[in-house]
């Protein structure tokens, strides 16, 4: 094996491709969380609604999508979906940048599955008697929710929905299956244009520890600086 | 979509097995299950390490945690497979590659439940396996392990759910697992993809919430007997 090329990260065309992944990265994580944070609001307000039927279909909502990998939802978004819409449409999305929105679509659903459950059990860890005190006070299911329940759930729940997000960004590397440009996608490209396994892999790792490390960092600091208040 | 089932089962299921390599559900069951069983004594070994009294030994583990857990099992599964062959000299096939990077994946996470398993048993057992004179590794062996093990088991039921939902990265390498085996039904029928990649996720929603089930009431049943009343038991140790 030849010795390990740094130039080839550093500037040239393989860097350039590189650092594109990187950005696609960016922006599908970016895309993802920001679509997924209200979807997850909404299906954990749902699990916890006071009609039965609204709970069955948050809790249905969650274990369909909890139990099946996000490859198949990946598959399912971008070869099976579109054949369900007329032709016409179905050319237009191909011709345009289809890959990247059912890797977008697939990745919020199964984010807001998993970050609903987090901010489920964020917002049962607030004592019963504070929804209670809201709705005697004279407001609505909503309303006792976000003005009361919700603002104090926020702390319980930033941490651990900072670790879900580590576990979406490393998993934005899936999307590579259906072609979307992202970083995992280039590294194998830069390998088979060069044969220089190392040097992209060597790359695309350090991409990912250091947004895991900083979202660990983040989330550490997040902890010590809103302390969750005991009651 | 009956037909589709009618036609194909057999394929899904096994793959072209017997007249050729084991795929489909079968291989991506068996996978799952070698990559756990081997990940094991890792695992355990994590454990041990990361909840351990030496720097020397929780240190390299807790940064091991941190490495892996902070990149895409895709990733280990790329380095796996372009590298091994050059360490080991000849071409790994595609099966003994997932189940490396598989088994590494498992090793980090077991050793997390494992860790947790041994930080919930309340710390007097081992306190007083130690005044009663045995060493650290007797007290942890014949008093601790057997009471964390034992509240470890509905997470390591969880633990394999995630372990068959990873296999289906195989695809990505060629391996013949459900999803690839879907796709190539996929290519044959070619004009009912929306119906084949459901069928796919059916199959690992049954599979996966099955056994999460199954999880589920091992929890309540362990949990029952934990809190059942027994005289000796302090008060919230149930926990």
């Amino acid at each position: 094996m030849p010795g390990f090329d740094l130039a080839l990260l550093l500037h040239g065309q393989y860097h350039d491709w590189l650092v594109a992944g990187l950005l696609v990265s960016l922006k599908l994580a970016a895309v993802v969380l920001a679509c997924a944070l209200p979807l997850a609001i909404v299906i954990a307000l749902l699990r916890l609604a006071p009609h039965r039927a609204l709970r069955a279909i948050g809790a249905t909502y969650v274990e369909v999508i909890r139990n099946v990998p996000l490859l198949a939802h990946l598959l399912f978004w971008y070869f099976g979906a579109p054949e369900l819409l007329p032709d016409a449409v179905k050319e237009k999305l191909y011709a345009g940048n289809f890959e990247f929105i059912a890797a977008a679509i697939a990745l919020t659903l199964y984010a807001a599955a998993f970050m609903a459950e987090n901010i489920r059990s964020g917002i049962r860890a607030i004592p019963a008697v504070q929804f209670e005190a809201g709705r005697a006070l004279g407001l609505s299911f909503l309303g006792a929710m976000r003005r009361v329940v919700l603002p104090q759930a926020l702390r319980v729940t930033v941490p651990p929905l900072l670790s879900q997000a580590i576990i979406f960004w490393n998993d934005t590397s899936v999307a590579t299956v259906i072609g979307v440009g992202e970083m995992m996608y280039q590294a194998a490209r830069v390998e088979t244009a060069t044969f220089r396994s190392a040097e992209a892999f060597v790359f695309i790792t350090a991409a990912y520890l250091v947004g895991s490390l900083s979202l660990t960092a983040l989330a550490a600091w997040v902890q010590r600086r809103w302390p969750v208040r005991t009651f | 979509m009956i037909d589709l089932i009618h036609t194909y089962w057999l394929y899904f299921l096994v793959g072209q097995y017997p007249q050729g390599p084991l795929g489909g559900v079968a291989l991506t069951v068996l996978l799952a299950a070698f990559a756990l069983l081997l990940s094991m004594p890792f695992g355990l070994a994590m454990g041990l390490a990361r909840t351990s009294g030496r720097r020397a030994l929780r240190w390299p583990a807790t940064g091991l945690v941190y490495l892996v857990r902070g990149i895409p099992l895709l990733l280990v599964v790329f380095w796996a497979y372009f590298f091994l062959p050059s360490v080991t000299g000849h071409k790994t096939d595609q099966f003994n590659t997932m189940l490396i990077a598989l088994v590494v994946f498992d090793s980090i996470y077991l050793g997390e439940i494992v860790r947790a398993g041994i930080q919930g048993v309340p710390s007097g057992q081992y306190e007083s396996a130690r005044a009663l004179g045995l060493g650290h590794g007797r007290a942890m062996r014949s008093v601790i392990l057997p009471q964390a093990l034992r509240s470890m088991l509905p997470s390591l039921v969880n633990q394999f759910v995630s372990t068959i939902k990873a296999t289906s990265l195989g695809y990505i390498i060629g391996l013949t697992d459900t999803s690839f085996i879907a796709t190539q039904i996929n290519t044959q029928v070619f004009t009912k993809a929306p119906q084949v990649y459901l069928l796919l996720s059916l199959t690992y929603f049954l599979l996966c919430f099955g056994l999460s089930r199954f999880a589920f009431a091992l929890e309540r049943r362990l949990g029952r007997r934990t809190s059942s009343p027994s005289p000796a038991a302090p008060a919230g140790s149930a926990a």
